[in-house]
């Protein structure tokens, strides 16, 4: 199935097209929490998108959950969405009951938590970095190791105040310094690793970038074909057409390669290095294609009032969140090296290939 | 609103049963190779391979079996052509024949060319060789200026012929050329298939700035060619000949040009890199795992009849793209100075790809062409 086959994907695409409209998106930049927005995401059922449907969840398949984050990032949807479904699937999984509302994961890794248990009691002490909307929800989910084990842990931060911060989208990024005890409910045996998780995050912020290229790539694409300059269209010039076309072909690759990354979150596990693949990719696409968009666009494109910056401010923030392609590419390197010159074919095909 | 999709590729264990077969089969035939010789790949010329690929039945793999096919699928056939590539064997001899010019001859030829020909091209005996530039026509096809000219029984052709890929050890050629004047410029253009030793069809090396041998200039000087050699409807070659390129754009050829260095620069690299070296490497790997996946989903679409054209010039301008990068990657990360008669195999494999790079964003539809036929997908033309 395509994306575009997929009446998840149309009915989230509706949804957030009503939803995003540019004062709304001017609104969220301003630090306001969207809340009619976020009760019709809930209404929808979307935040449970991918919780198995024995937990309640509504059964679609990774492939077809994920592919709202696709149509979330066209809309540039300033909702804790992925961050939320994905608390869900790490709850779900370690059957640990799930909170209503929004709920966030932290988007960087380290500094590592420090879980420890004594006298019967949990503790979780530590720093939980760049928190999505971290000062608008009342809880977040993150995995610690503990003997070396990776366990889900549910942290109510309702109360807490966070080290407020945002990322060049005006999306809140918040920060929790936390010594807390956790009650016996509130952690449980991953089935994820911290890895996974990262990756599953990057996974999200896929599926988003290669939306959000969608958006810009007709944007650009209508804009060249409207803005008249030495008595023509200015997509009449050939270079003009040049510069559109490596935007199009970088939003065709990011897309494919956000494909790879909802593919491989699957019921056996986490394909990690497919994942951080289609990261790495849809990084440098975001990047250029970014930078493409800008310079179709002109100066109109640089002020406020125009809608453009909406989504390439995302496109430029995203890149960095659940692992930028330095760190992704690092992985990838460090086993294609492991598995030597000659097994490196075998490594390229093996990827992708379980499924 | 993602305007050129990729669907994804169709699952297919017959195929990867398959490449179980095709790496067996490359460990015994390409022991002793070096890697320069790796690095040719669908440059380097064997006809003693092609055959015993045809033996294996990997050459027309998809055409039917009454024209010596074998009736499988594109994606077993994907799995052939990547593992031939990505071992660096010697493919040329058959390549152009079995991508572009057999499904031609199944699509368009006469029924007796496909019973003459197909079989052969099958057995990885008969190569043929693609007569589209000249040299005052290189991007701009629809200018072609050899004409075939109708006479009693036949066409007497005119004209040169230009870059034609092994032209000096091909059987036949695909000739495309001008047969009227038809008010539109993509009118009054056919193909012909030319047997190479016909009188009057002489071919002239050209050598590349490599020093290899590959292209030659063929000229035509009154040359007869029977009425059953037309290819398809007079008239109608430019539809023919855009169809066509669909296949030649979109394969694993486009994107594993540079492979060879790959590996030769992970070799070098040894076991112990820097952190910088590692996401060096794995930033190509990034790369080649996306195009791979949009090339395979290329061959799923040549697969369910719809027509990928727009997708096939996406994916030959990126994997271009990419190609050319690997050698400045690897000069600049190894620190090495590419030379021709070094004895690592990095330094030489660095040299080759290095000089063959400018030919990768200009063979099979230069990179401003691609992105025109881009553009008019997007609306703009």
């Amino acid at each position: 199935m395509t994306q575009t086959e997929n009446p998840l994907f149309d009915m989230a695409g509706r949804l957030f097209s009503d939803l995003c409209q540019p004062k709304d998106l001017a609104d969220a930049g301003t630090g306001q929490w969207p809340d009619a927005a976020w009760s019709a995401v809930e209404a929808a059922g979307l935040p449970g998108a991918l919780i198995p449907e024995d937990a309640g969840g509504f059964g679609a398949s990774p492939v077809e959950a994920f592919s709202v984050l696709r149509a979330a990032g066209e809309h540039a949807l300033p909702l804790p969405l992925g961050e939320t479904m994905l608390a869900g699937l790490l709850l779900a999984k370690a059957g640990i009951a799930i909170p209503s509302g929004p709920i966030s994961v932290p988007s960087t890794d380290q500094p590592a938590l420090k879980l420890k248990r004594s006298d019967g009691r949990w503790t979780l002490a530590g720093s939980l970095r760049h928190v999505p909307w971290g000062r608008h929800v009342k809880t977040v989910v993150a995995v610690a190791d503990f003997e070396e084990r990776p366990y889900v842990v549910l942290i109510s931060t309702n109360g807490m105040a966070p080290d407020c911060a945002d990322n060049v989208a005006r999306e809140p990024r918040d920060s929790f310094t936390i010594d807390v005890a956790l009650k016996d409910s509130e952690i449980a045996l991953s089935e994820f690793s911290r890895l996974d998780l990262r990756a599953i995050g990057a996974a999200m912020r896929t599926q988003q970038i290669a939306g959000a290229l969608s958006r810009v790539t007709a944007m650009s694409v209508r804009y060249a074909q409207e803005r008249v300059q030495f008595g023509r269209p200015i997509g009449k010039f050939q270079t003009i057409q040049q510069s559109l076309a490596v935007l199009a072909t970088q939003t065709a690759a990011a897309n494919a390669a956000a494909d790879l990354a909802a593919e491989a979150v699957t019921e056996a596990g986490v394909e990690t290095l497919a994942i951080g693949c289609a990261k790495v990719r849809c990084g440098e696409a975001a990047s250029l294609g970014s930078a493409i968009a800008h310079q179709i666009h002109g100066a109109f494109g640089f002020t406020h009032e125009h809608s453009l910056h909406f989504y390439t401010r995302r496109l430029l923030s995203w890149r960095d969140e659940f692992g930028n392609e330095t760190e992704w590419s690092t992985r990838i390197g460090q086993a294609a090296i492991e598995g030597g010159p000659d097994r490196l074919w075998y490594g390229i095909t093996d990827i992708g290939a379980s499924r | 609103m993602n305007r050129f999709p990729f669907a994804p590729p169709p699952r297919s264990p017959e195929a990867e049963e398959l490449r179980r077969e095709v790496r067996d089969f490359l460990k015994t035939e390409l022991a002793g190779t070096t890697a320069l010789q790796r690095a040719e790949s669908w440059n380097g010329w064997s006809a003693e391979f092609s055959a015993k690929m045809g033996e294996r039945g990997w050459i027309g793999m998809t055409w039917p079996k009454r024209y010596g096919g074998h009736e499988r699928s594109a994606l077993e056939r994907y799995v052939v052509l990547e593992e031939m590539l990505a071992h660096g064997a010697p493919v040329s001899a058959h390549w152009i024949a079995d991508r572009q010019s057999g499904p031609l001859l199944l699509r368009s030829g006469t029924e007796q060319q496909r019973l003459e020909i197909l079989p052969r091209i099958a057995a990885g005996t008969c190569f043929v060789c693609i007569g589209l530039s000249e040299p005052d026509v290189g991007s701009d096809l629809a200018s072609a200026r050899t004409r075939a000219v109708s006479v009693d029984g036949g066409y007497r052709v005119n004209g040169t012929k230009i870059w034609t890929t092994n032209g000096h050890r091909s059987h036949y050629m695909v000739l495309f050329c001008r047969t009227g004047d038809g008010g539109e410029r993509h009118q009054g253009l056919s193909q012909f298939l030319v047997d190479m030793k016909t009188p009057g069809v002489e071919v002239r090396p050209i050598i590349a700035l490599t020093g290899e041998h590959h292209f030659n200039e063929v000229v035509f000087t009154d040359v007869f060619l029977p009425a059953d050699s037309a290819i398809g409807k007079i008239g109608e070659g430019w539809q023919q000949v855009t169809s066509e390129l669909a296949n030649e754009r979109s394969g694993p050829e486009r994107f594993l040009s540079s492979f060879e260095l790959l590996v030769e620069m992970v070799r070098s690299l040894g076991n112990s890199p820097s952190d910088h070296a590692k996401a060096t490497v794995g930033r190509l790997g990034a790369h080649i795992v996306t195009l791979r996946r949009m090339s395979r989903s290329v061959a799923g679409m040549l697969q369910a009849g719809s027509d990928p054209t727009l997708q096939a010039a996406i994916v030959k301008d990126l994997g271009a793209v990419l190609e050319q990068e690997v050698p400045e990657i690897a000069r600049l990360l190894l620190g090495a100075e590419p030379t021709s008669s070094s004895t690592t195999d990095f330094s030489a494999v660095l040299a080759y790809t290095t000089l063959h790079a400018p030919s990768f964003s200009l063979r099979g539809g230069a990179r401003e062409i691609l992105r025109g036929i881009i553009a008019r997908g997007l609306g703009l033309r």
